[in-house]
């Protein structure tokens, strides 16, 4: 039963403001398929350390929160095979690699699963890419309870399809992620930022540089374009130098205060807003409050009002690429159509309809309401 | 059994004449790919100039529960694109313009027909090359890249080619035209591109494919080190990785492999090596000067003999002619051989090549060694004289022996080459039976009837029935489905 294997709800188990009635804590992958099998009947969310459970859709139900903090820690660190194990409620901060780094930018108290169920980056992901990149291997438990693994744990692989991939931002709705393989990166060894004003069209010759930035971040707010270099200490020092001269910038040790923070308040509308590189100046250029990867055509936006997130997505959509509400107050995300246009999303209905028939993972949490 | 007859008449009249093909001679210039020990002949050749035109001829073969094989250059190695004796295979080679390169956007977009390194070539004027490098990269196509998510000896840096897809046009298989991404970074959705990329044809067939072009690196330095001992240029390899270093490549040939190199190009290796180790990094030219220095030493410190290091354009290519040619020039030594393409994790490289050695000598069959080191990759060719009785039938029992090997440390099947028709024998040995059922949900998601590529991957097909859910909706009345 599943009132033996959960707890019952207390006030602050609610996701976008819809209570549940019972919240499961399992330590170990068979805990957690158990859990899932005594829930058959039950809707589900699944929690990790809860940084990004207000963005998305609120649930159509929920009955069952199933947190993943006690399905914690590191597996398995093979230093030199550069590759990591982690449960999925590890938290990202403080992971012990020695010299070498899972390079997957976080909020403080984010956790292994939910960055990967929600596919989240940051500055870095120029240079390292995207958790989509360096998940070489997962253990999802299905939402009919099995447990399934893909991947492996070498880099190099491709025996059967690559699932991990279509979990990677799948907002729990194809399952429970309870284990994650990630390919490392070695520490660099020296680093620098240059911080400068200058505007978002500097970026071409940035690129044009040849300098391997590991970041290139732009802030509408402070207009403030910052870019981090990694590497050797000698090669560092001769980079930055290069870019600091070619931005009329200043080297720091430190990022600018608002590097890798969303632009938006707590309260506020935030949108995630992806476009084709070229396309990154005319979208600082619209006024509104904007920030992010300008090397990547990722940026985060701090919308006004539904007014300036209709106008935004038309500008991302007309250049080709996408624009998703990731959070907005509960009588705003109510009436907005936060995923926006989705292509594919007939494709997308059925693979959610042969991994979870009912749909009961996540039901209306992600795009087309699914 | 379906009527290929009026399959054909009916592709004729909407490709026109000249792009179907049914006459049993010209059939058999398809019965096989770059595996060539299996041939199937198909019962019809479909050759399409456009996607519409794909998307025409799948919804033919679905409408006379015909199955289809997508082809692209045919020089895969697993087996991917052997025909189906009672299908169509569709050749997209016909579909090779290069419709955009977008350099403003680090994007060219493609037909599935372009050669890889055509792409490269046209993105070069712009400072940008594709990054994905299989050896075959001057014949095989984009298409059968995205099918197969090929590797090459680039791929420890820069990743395959699903980190290089952003965008695709498909035919699923009921014959829709579905774009998924684009030119802008993480369309919202599932990552159906990222499920799509390498599943070998069994999703449907690309018919447009917009890539990330890399920049070209400011610096590029090569080096050629030979040892005397495999487990030198190993723990060479295991020391330039435990210094933090990512070298663009880190390749490794043993004595035989360059034995076969030498006979076919005269490449020119440092003789008397029992290894040589081929490191590429490229970058910024700060970064690269000083790594390389570091890696020069760390190569020396573990025994190499001999370095050169690549003076010119000229010398690299050179280094690299040895190592790309590896493959085909082991006909040289040997009149057949099978190319094996396992992955095992870096550090048990010099115990496995340890192994991979007794067996081959224990079962009387040579094995020639070549790899990717940096990222464990092993290409073992297993030579034998298919005149001599026995001698095919015990390379078999090496080859897949080798691939026990790589499941015993905990590796996988195939880095690089895909499963196709070759593997799938081994796939429940690297998973099991619910990761083999939970892959082919996605199968049913796509494929319900099984007429894309069918008998690849997987060695048991699953039903797609409502299985699971009607049964749970009889349990469970008055629950939400949509």
């Amino acid at each position: 039963m599943i009132e033996d294997l959960a707890r019952p709800a207390t006030g602050d188990d609610h996701v976008g403001g819809v209570p549940a009635r019972l919240v499961a804590e399992p330590a170990t992958t068979e805990e957690a398929a158990a859990v899932v099998a005594a829930a058959r009947d039950l809707t589900v969310v699944v929690r990790g350390g809860g940084t990004k459970l207000h963005w998305g859709p609120a649930p159509r139900s929920l009955d069952l929160i199933i947190d993943t903090r006690r399905l914690s820690g590191m597996v398995e660190h093979a230093a030199g095979d550069l590759i990591t194990v982690l449960r999925a409620g590890t938290p990202l901060d403080g992971l012990e690699l020695g010299e070498q780094q899972l390079a997957l930018d976080h909020p403080p108290g984010a956790t292994v699963g939910g960055t990967v169920a929600t596919g989240a980056s940051g500055p870095r992901r120029l240079h390292y890419g995207t958790a989509r990149d360096l998940l070489i291997g997962i253990t999802v438990v299905r939402p009919d309870g099995t447990i399934t693994r893909a991947g492996g744990k070498v880099v190099k692989n491709v025996a059967g399809y690559d699932l991990g991939k279509l979990y990677t931002g799948s907002y729990g709705t194809l399952g429970l992620i309870t284990e994650c393989v990630f390919r490392l990166h070695p520490r660099p060894a020296a680093h620098a930022y240059v911080r400068s004003t200058a505007p978002a069209r500097a970026v071409p010759a940035i690129l044009a540089a040849r300098v391997a930035p590991a970041a290139i971040e732009v802030d509408a707010g402070t207009g403030e374009l910052a870019v981090l270099i990694e590497g050797t200490p000698e090669g560092v020092r001769e980079r930055a130098a290069l870019v600091e001269k070619l931005l009329a910038g200043e080297i720091a040790e430190q990022p600018p205060g608002w590097w890798g923070l969303p632009p938006w308040e707590a309260d506020g509308i935030g949108m995630k807003l992806s476009v084709p590189l070229s396309q990154v100046p005319a979208l600082v250029d619209t006024g509104a409050n904007v920030r992010g990867s300008a090397g990547t055509g990722v940026l985060y936006a701090a919308a006004r009002d539904i007014t300036e997130v209709e106008r935004l997505r038309a500008l991302c959509v007309r250049g080709g690429g996408h624009a998703v509400v990731l959070t907005a107050p509960a009588p705003v995300r109510d009436i907005l159509d936060m995923w926006g246009p989705v292509p594919g999303l007939a494709l997308m209905r059925r693979v959610k309809d042969q991994f979870d028939p009912e749909h009961r993972f996540a039901p209306g949490r992600f795009v087309g309401g699914i | 059994m379906a009527d290929i007859d009026a399959l054909a008449r009916r592709l004729r009249s909407e490709l026109g004449p000249e792009q179907v093909i049914t006459d049993r001679q010209e059939l058999r210039t398809y019965e096989c790919d770059g595996l060539a020990h299996y041939k199937v002949v198909p019962a019809v050749v479909a050759l399409p100039h456009t996607a519409a035109q794909v998307a025409a001829v799948v919804r033919a073969c679905v409408a006379a529960g015909v199955p289809f094989v997508a082809r692209g250059s045919g020089t895969g190695l697993s087996g991917g694109a052997l025909p189906h004796a009672e299908g169509v295979l569709i050749v997209t080679a016909q579909m090779r313009r290069i419709l955009e390169v977008a350099a403003q956007d680090e994007r060219a977009v493609v037909e599935p027909g372009v050669i890889n390194l055509h792409v490269t070539k046209a993105a070069t004027p712009h400072g940008y090359y594709y990054a994905p490098d299989p050896s075959s990269q001057q014949i095989c196509s984009i298409g059968g890249n995205v099918a197969e998510n090929s590797g090459g000896a680039h791929c420890l840096k820069y990743g395959f080619t699903t980190n290089h897809v952003t965008g695709l046009q498909i035919v699923a298989p009921d014959g829709e035209l579905v774009r998924l991404g684009g030119k802008a970074p993480d369309p919202p959705g599932y990552d159906l591109m990222g499920a799509f990329v390498g599943s070998e044809g069994t999703l449907g067939i690309a018919t447009e494919v917009t890539v990330k072009l890399t920049r070209l690196p400011e610096s590029v330095r090569t080096l050629l080190a030979a040892f005397g001992s495999i487990d030198q240029a190993g723990a060479a390899t295991s020391a330039i990785i435990g210094a933090g270093v990512v070298p663009a490549a880190i390749e490794m040939m043993d004595a035989l492999a360059i034995e076969a190199a030498e006979a076919a190009v005269a490449c020119g290796y440092p003789p008397g090596a029992a290894a040589v180790l081929i490191v590429e990094l490229d970058g910024p030219a700060a970064e690269v000067e000083a790594q390389f220095e570091q890696v020069t030493g760390l190569c020396e410190a573990n025994g190499a003999f001999e370095i050169r290091i690549a003076a010119d354009e000229l010398e690299r290519a050179l280094f690299w002619k040895g190592r790309k040619s590896a493959f085909a020039a082991v006909g040289r030594i040997s009149p057949d051989y099978i190319v094996q393409d396992g992955v095992i994790p870096r550090t048990a490289l010099p115990e496995v090549l340890r192994r991979i050695s007794e067996m081959a000598e224990s079962h009387g069959v040579r094995v020639a060694n070549v790899f990717h080191a940096g990222d464990g990759n092993l290409h073992p060719l297993v030579l034998f004289d298919d005149g001599v009785e026995g001698e095919a039938e015990r390379a078999e029992t090496v080859s897949g022996a080798i691939i026990d090997l790589c499941i015993e440390y905990g590796g996988s099947i195939t880095g690089e080459h895909g499963v196709g028709m070759d593997k799938a024998k081994y796939m429940p040995r690297m998973f099991g039976p619910d990761d083999l059922d939970t892959m082919q949900l996605v199968r049913c998601a796509f494929d319900p009837s099984h007429l894309s590529n069918p008998g690849k991957i997987f060695p048991t097909p699953r039903l797609c029935g409502e299985k699971a859910g009607s049964d749970l909706r009889e349990r469970f009345p008055g629950v939400e489905v949509f």
